[in-house]
């Protein structure tokens, strides 16, 4: 499992477009927001927690059709699925390639974004523990996603239209931390409801997503 | 003789052929009869004025709108577990209904929301997690329609159904938690006291009737149709193959 996570890790860096896009399509969300409402930092720090997490949730769906459609174009994903591994741990695997590739570096030049867009200063510890505790969810929601529309052709459209709806809760808790950690108010409740979330996705979607790239392979 | 029998589709095109005027029938006589009692024959509400009787539209297509989700949720688990295509089916000419269904609902509610809230759309816990619901169902629709081979359409969806399921449940509390709202609580409900008025109380028992009706009339007809589809490819493949 560690092999394949240093596998799928490489082919993500060395293919380019691994780090740089989802990063560079943050930083264009970020620099787009004040060109849209203007530039009022009092206006910017109210809609800031909200347009990160977008911004970040976007930026993690650009590379989500890219967990499996290599694999199952030159055939290594039926080997993966062969392989004495189950499927639930090459699924999850991915998911957290997918996650270091994209969630990581979101969540660590958020607090660059977060200057950008006038984020209160006591947001800013609330900001990076709610992206490092919700990307993850992010990815996973991502890769079952990823795993129903594998076999499609065009499924990239398919696939955002599919996930967005998932990403829901996640988005609400998470951007509710970091507006309640803005104004200085109490976070541990939607904060615990972020982790209960990664943790339950984290735990139950990989059977999930491998039923679906079972189907798929089928 | 078991339950399991109607899930041969011969079997099912045969009964769904008996039942189907009947539960036509009960239909417009419960819409007719709901609708025309409570547009024509109820009094005003004494703060809500006329409007109150957009209700008669209003709850019984929420109402179904989440129970339809739940039916493809039931379809979608014994298609699962007992692989009967006719459940598979049924699962899909859901669907649609279900998201004309929340579209109503929510249709429904920005005529009724502008004159009584002066708004026609509010961010409101309720209204927001319905225009979720109705992107689950999207989701859902479209995934059916993207699969070319018919099985492979059916488990995936399913599976899709099931977690879609969680997290619709997920949604509404999580927007719930997100903002308070305007919308007021239950119309109805089985343990509490605070239903509505009887006066509108049961026109509004008939007319939910009348859209239970009709969704299973829909459902019949659009699952009738699917199975006839399904035989004219098998048909047309096993002409190519000859």
């Amino acid at each position: 499992m560690i092999a394949l996570l240093s596998r799928d890790l490489r082919l993500a860096l060395r293919a380019g477009g691994g780090f740089g896009l989802g990063l560079a399509f943050f930083l264009l969300v970020a620099v787009l927001v004040p060109l849209g409402v203007g530039p009022e930092p009092a206006t910017l720090a109210k809609i800031a927690p909200g347009i990160l997490w977008v911004g970040a949730l976007l930026a993690s769906l650009l590379s989500l059709d890219r967990i499996f459609a290599l694999d199952y174009e030159d055939g290594s994903l039926d080997l993966l699925a062969t392989a004495p591994i189950p499927l639930e741990g090459v699924v999850a695997v991915k998911a957290a390639a997918h996650w270091i590739v994209t969630g990581l570096p979101l969540t660590l030049v958020s607090p660059l974004l977060a200057l950008l867009l006038n984020l209160p200063p006591q947001g800013y510890p609330l900001l990076l523990a709610s992206l490092a505790l919700g990307t993850p969810a992010l990815s996973v929601i991502g890769t079952f996603g990823a795993a129903l529309t594998v076999g499609l052709k065009r499924g990239g459209l398919l696939l955002s239209l599919l996930v967005l709806p998932l990403y829901v809760p996640t988005l609400v808790f998470g951007a509710e931390v970091v507006r309640r950690g803005a104004e200085g108010m109490a976070v541990s409740t939607p904060l615990l409801l972020l982790a209960g979330i990664t943790a339950g996705v984290a735990a139950l979607l990989p059977f999930a997503s491998a039923a679906a790239v079972r189907i798929n392979l089928r | 003789m078991s339950i399991w029998e109607y899930a041969n589709p011969k079997k099912f095109m045969e009964t769904s052929a008996v039942a189907l005027p009947w539960v036509t029938a009960g239909t417009v006589l419960c819409l007719v009869t709901g609708l025309v009692w409570g547009f024509f024959f109820t009094p005003d509400d004494y703060k809500q004025g006329s409007t109150v009787k957009i209700i008669y539209l209003h709850v019984p297509s929420a109402l179904m709108a989440i129970n339809a989700w739940l039916m493809m949720l039931v379809a979608s688990l014994i298609w699962l577990v007992r692989r009967h295509h006719v459940s598979a089916l049924a699962a899909k000419a859901a669907g649609p209904v279900g998201l004309t269904f929340t579209l109503v609902a929510l249709v429904t509610g920005a005529v009724w929301g502008q004159p009584m809230w002066g708004t026609w759309w509010a961010w409101d816990p309720r209204l927001t997690a319905f225009l979720i619901l109705a992107l689950f169902y999207l989701g859902y629709i479209a995934l059916w329609q993207a699969i070319e081979n018919p099985d492979t359409a059916a488990d995936l969806t399913s599976v899709l159904c099931i977690v879609g399921s969680v997290f619709a449940v997920l949604s509404r509390y999580a927007v719930n938690f997100w903002n308070q709202g305007l919308h007021q609580g239950a119309s109805l409900s089985l343990d509490k006291e605070e239903n509505v008025a009887d006066v509108f109380y049961l026109p509004l028992l008939v007319s939910i009737g009348g859209f239970v009706l009709l969704f299973l009339t829909l459902v019949l007809l659009r699952t009738r149709t699917e199975i006839r589809l399904r035989r004219m490819q098998a048909l047309l493949a096993r002409e190519r193959m000859a």
